[in-house]
């Protein structure tokens, strides 16, 4: 599977953000996306994931499922974290499971893989920034989907947190997914080879 | 399949739950009506003259207080990015959480509606008559509303712009709606007329307030 973009370009409000972007990321690869703020690292994750509409070029998944289309085999995690405060943690992830077309599991077993079983009934508003970036990487194990498009995933997580999601992320690369990743801190998975850059918004 | 229950048992559950807005329509309804006589003096017959067209336009104005919220919420927090990439088709998503809104905020001002007849003087024939037509017309109400609450999210304005531009829609359904439950009471009036096209309008928003809600979602999105 290879995730290809050519000559893709984003206007944001009549400004060009970037133009003739080229980019590929094959099974296993991660991506890490970063530049200053405003380089236009979220507008490139909401164009893969079919948010936005690119001025140009195109960006296709060769090898995937061709029934489907490119959003559909996308996680998208983005700085929001999709959950209803009036649901308990439990009925967040399984509202997500059914709805993103899950296998039937136990809810408790994905929470404690993220750190939340102990949680699981009480309502989601009473999550710190950190559990609730937990829960939301919760929807990422529920659910199976070959590409992650993740945006600053490890903003307000501790660091156990931190080392679990890169745990996380290494597991779902080695099962030949991929991960588009926007982030100011090197991902994890930065030291291993199959890691690549993509550098936007230099001035040169 | 699962998908769509799924999106309604929650938005539902979500409604019901402390601060959603099932109750909220009712009271809402129920302080319309309940002003009503106040206003309008103690004369028992222009109370039930009036009385159906007072109940439709306090289900009317109490089923678009909480329309505003429907794609908003999910906007807000960021469900909506996840329900445009789903499998799930899109027109499907936007049905199924008009019905589950129909549900938890429609079907209780139904239920609401014989006792507050009690309070306009109307007797049990004039009461079953307004809240037949309130069932049959309230789901054109969600179903055209949805459009502006669509609208709301991709000119990032919600409140009153959702009357503004839904209100105009719903004159059709207050007029047949009104007509019909007239009709149920003076005698020489067909109730069967304006009752067909209160269903009529009914099934043709079903249909084309979806398409419509979903390509404003797309055509919007940020």
């Amino acid at each position: 599977m290879r995730l290809l973009g050519r000559e893709v370009g984003c206007v944001r409000g009549g400004r060009e953000v970037f133009s003739g972007l080229d980019f590929e990321a094959a099974s296993g690869e991660a991506l890490a996306v970063v530049g200053p703020n405003g380089s236009g690292k979220t507008s490139l994750l909401r164009l893969i994931a079919g948010l936005l509409a690119p001025v140009g070029g195109t960006i296709g998944l060769e090898g995937g499922d061709a029934e489907l289309t490119l959003p559909e085999q996308c996680h998208y995690l983005g700085h929001r974290d999709a959950l209803k405060t009036a649901l308990s943690v439990s009925e967040n992830l399984c509202f997500w499971r059914d709805f993103l077309g899950g296998t039937k599991f136990d809810p408790a077993e994905i929470l404690a893989r993220v750190g939340l079983d102990h949680a699981a009934d009480s309502p989601a508003s009473f999550l710190s920034a950190g559990q609730r970036r937990r829960l939301s990487i919760a929807r990422l194990l529920a659910v199976q989907r070959p590409l992650w498009l993740l945006d600053e995933p490890t903003n307000a997580l501790d660091s156990a947190g931190q080392s679990l999601f890169t745990a996380l992320m290494i597991d779902h690369l080695a099962r030949g997914g991929l991960i588009v990743a926007a982030t100011h801190i090197p991902l994890g998975v930065a030291a291993k080879e199959f890691a690549k850059e993509l550098r936007l918004g230099d001035a040169s | 399949m699962t998908a769509l229950a799924a999106l309604m048992h929650r938005d539902i559950r979500i409604a019901l739950r402390v601060g959603g807005g099932a109750l909220i329509g009712v009271l809402f309804f129920l302080s319309v009506v309940v002003l009503m006589p106040f206003a309008v003096g103690p004369d028992l017959a222009l109370l039930a003259r009036l009385g159906p067209a007072i109940l439709w336009l306090g289900a009317l104005l109490a089923s678009l207080l909480t329309l505003d919220r429907l794609f908003m919420a999910d906007h807000e927090d960021g469900s909506l990015d996840l329900i445009v990439m789903s499998r799930t088709p899109l027109e499907l998503a936007c049905a199924a959480k008009a019905l589950a809104h129909w549900i938890a905020a429609g079907l209780p001002l139904i239920v609401a509606t014989p006792v507050l007849g009690l309070l306009l003087n109307l007797d049990a024939l004039p009461t079953s008559a307004v809240a037949l037509t309130l069932l049959a017309g309230t789901p054109a109400l969600t179903f055209t509303g949805m459009i502006g609450a669509a609208l709301a999210v991709t000119l990032r304005r919600g409140g009153l712009l959702l009357a503004v531009l839904v209100l105009p829609l719903s004159i059709p359904v207050l007029i047949f709606g009104v007509a019909a439950s007239q009709a149920a009471i003076t005698e020489p009036l067909s109730f069967g007329a304006p009752f067909s096209i209160l269903c009529a309008l009914s099934l043709v928003s079903l249909v084309v307030g979806p398409f419509a809600a979903a390509a404003s979602l797309r055509h919007g999105l940020d």
